[in-house]
């Protein structure tokens, strides 16, 4: 188990926004979190990325550590858990490049980080062109595919992502899908969450479905797309 | 013209002094979304540190234990004197503004209002009320340009001040840390997630403010040598306007803004007058917020600023 959310309960003031829900995701796997607005999925992940507080009967352990023990720069910066924020949440003042540079503040390994920037640009040729562009100025498409080359720079083991389909055309949402698969396939492990329920299982081999702040159902993604109350509820069938 | 050229030079040394303090406000501003209104009793701070560090020096090189050129003695007095006040920030940010954070915004403003009181009062109490005298460290010669009166003075003055700029301006669009500055400016919740320890870049944009203003504060202790506790309070009142008419976070528009302001000031004052200059010249800088409420360069960032 790489990765281990045990009652994870989150609050806004009075309001609950989380009831204490658990899961886990394996090394290498594409786990999902399928919900409606406001269920609570992006809480998720913020609570897994300590940019908010969790609530003190909380366990999260990632790789057998305490990952409460780190502050939200450490989780990234050494725990290599990098995520993509709903919204993308780019730098727009800064450039492309300086965007994909900026994501390796901490690192030290100078030589793997210009291979890593390589790597983006042939994930995305796109963005080699627009390299020295505002990040404000690029269409969502390719916002989507820097918020996604960004999490690649700034930690790999584990990448957190907030909806990226979400405003993306059917076709590239597809391409962005396909260089996440080709990152999973290089060794690290995705934590999704989505609105968009069909394209989320299909891309995941598991999913765990959250309702108002707490898990209702979870399961392989097979099965939870042929499961009836996910069908009516999320599918649309 | 030559009343013109005089008053040139003058403006540009008042500039000077605007523009360095401004810029500490703008980048706290930009980079922390919070007014710093402590920033001008730094300025006070740091050209007290400048007269401990240069009587220090020169009290060495007259027992003759290290005899200094005065050059040197200058340039060591401007870079320790930066170095030591950049920790007063850092201490201030550390102390003052890191537990309130997420505090009601108008809680750090009176942050910085009880603080810079603390750091007037304090300099009172430990200083007492006598006004100390700033060391003369380069000894002052005019020259003559066409009827054009420049003292060697005036060229340093405006001439480190721009240097330093140049060389804030470089670090800030250069260096990792100035990128993750124009990033916290933009929108400062996600920086995390890049593995940007947001707390060193806090303490280092303080630093930086703090260092500026320790520059300003020398400089013009090199111009107007009397220092007193309270210097702080109006230059750092209208450093501060110079800071938002030069647009949020904008480093160029707070220089600017800054010699803007000196001009505005010495040309009522020599034009029009000298006793209503204030009352004059900030007329016109509210007529001008009035055109340009976000001020010269405000720079983009976030219109969402949450999660």
């Amino acid at each position: 188990m790489l990765l281990s959310v045990n009652n994870l309960r989150v609050s806004y003031g009075n309001i609950k926004a989380l009831h204490g829900i658990n899961f886990h995701i394996d090394e290498g796997e594409i786990v999902c979190i399928i919900g409606a607005n406001g269920a609570g999925k992006s809480t998720t992940l913020r609570a897994i990325s300590r940019l908010i507080p969790v609530e003190k009967e909380t366990a999260i352990t990632y790789m057998g550590k305490d990952l409460l023990d780190y502050s939200a720069d450490k989780v990234v910066s050494e725990l290599g858990i990098s995520h993509v924020p709903e919204g993308r949440r780019l730098f727009g003042n800064l450039t492309v490049m300086e965007n994909l540079k900026l994501a390796t503040f901490s690192r030290k390994d100078k030589q793997k980080i210009s291979q890593d920037v390589d790597r983006v640009f042939a994930i995305f040729p796109r963005l080699k062109e627009r390299m020295s562009q505002k990040a404000g100025t690029l269409s969502g498409g390719e916002q989507q595919m820097l918020a996604v080359g960004r999490a690649f720079m700034s930690g790999r083991e584990v990448m957190l992502l907030d909806e990226p389909s979400m405003g993306l055309a059917p076709l590239l949402m597809r391409d962005v899908f396909i260089a996440l698969k080709e990152i999973n396939q290089e060794g690290t492990t995705i934590l999704l969450v989505e609105q968009n329920a069909r394209m989320a299982l299909q891309f995941a081999q598991r999913g765990y479905v959250l309702e108002t702040g707490s898990i209702v159902l979870e399961g392989v993604s097979k099965d939870l797309l042929e499961d009836p109350k996910v069908k009516r509820a999320y599918l649309g069938a | 013209m030559t009343s013109f050229l005089q008053n040139l030079v003058n403006a540009m040394q008042w500039g000077s002094f605007y523009a360095l303090i401004a810029l500490g406000y703008s980048m706290v501003y930009g980079v922390l979304m919070l007014f710093n209104f402590a920033h001008g009793d730094i300025f006070m701070v740091g050209a007290y540190i400048g007269f401990f560090v240069s009587s220090g020096l020169i009290a060495l090189s007259a027992l003759g234990s290290l005899v200094l050129p005065s050059w040197l003695i200058l340039s060591i007095t401007i870079l320790l004197a930066m170095f030591l006040t950049s920790f007063v920030g850092m201490l201030l940010e550390r102390v003052g503004y890191r537990p309130l954070r997420s505090a009601p915004r108008a809680s750090a403003a009176i942050t910085g209002l009880m603080i810079g009181i603390i750091l007037e009062t304090g300099n009172l109490a430990l200083l007492g009320a006598q006004r100390y005298k700033f060391p003369a460290l380069i000894e002052s010669t005019t020259y003559n340009l066409g009827g054009v009166f420049i003292t060697n003075k005036k060229i340093l003055i405006v001439f480190v001040s721009l240097l330093l700029m140049f060389a804030l301006h470089q670090f800030v669009q250069r260096t990792k840390w100035g990128m993750a500055m124009r990033a916290m400016a933009y929108d400062y919740i996600v920086v995390p997630l890049m593995g940007v320890p947001i707390n060193t870049i806090a303490l280092l944009t303080f630093a930086l403010g703090s260092a500026l203003a320790a520059a300003a504060g020398i400089l013009f202790g090199i111009a107007y040598p009397v220092l007193d506790p309270y210097m702080g309070i109006l230059y750092g009142w209208k450093a501060f306007v110079a800071a938002i008419l030069g647009g949020r976070g904008s480093i160029i528009g707070a220089a600017l803004a800054g010699f803007l302001l000196g001009f505005i000031e010495i040309f009522v004052a020599a034009f029009i007058s000298s006793t209503l200059r204030d009352l004059i010249a900030y007329s016109i800088i509210l007529l001008i917020l009035t055109f340009r409420p976000h001020g010269f360069f405000g720079e983009a960032y976030s219109a969402r600023l949450r999660l």
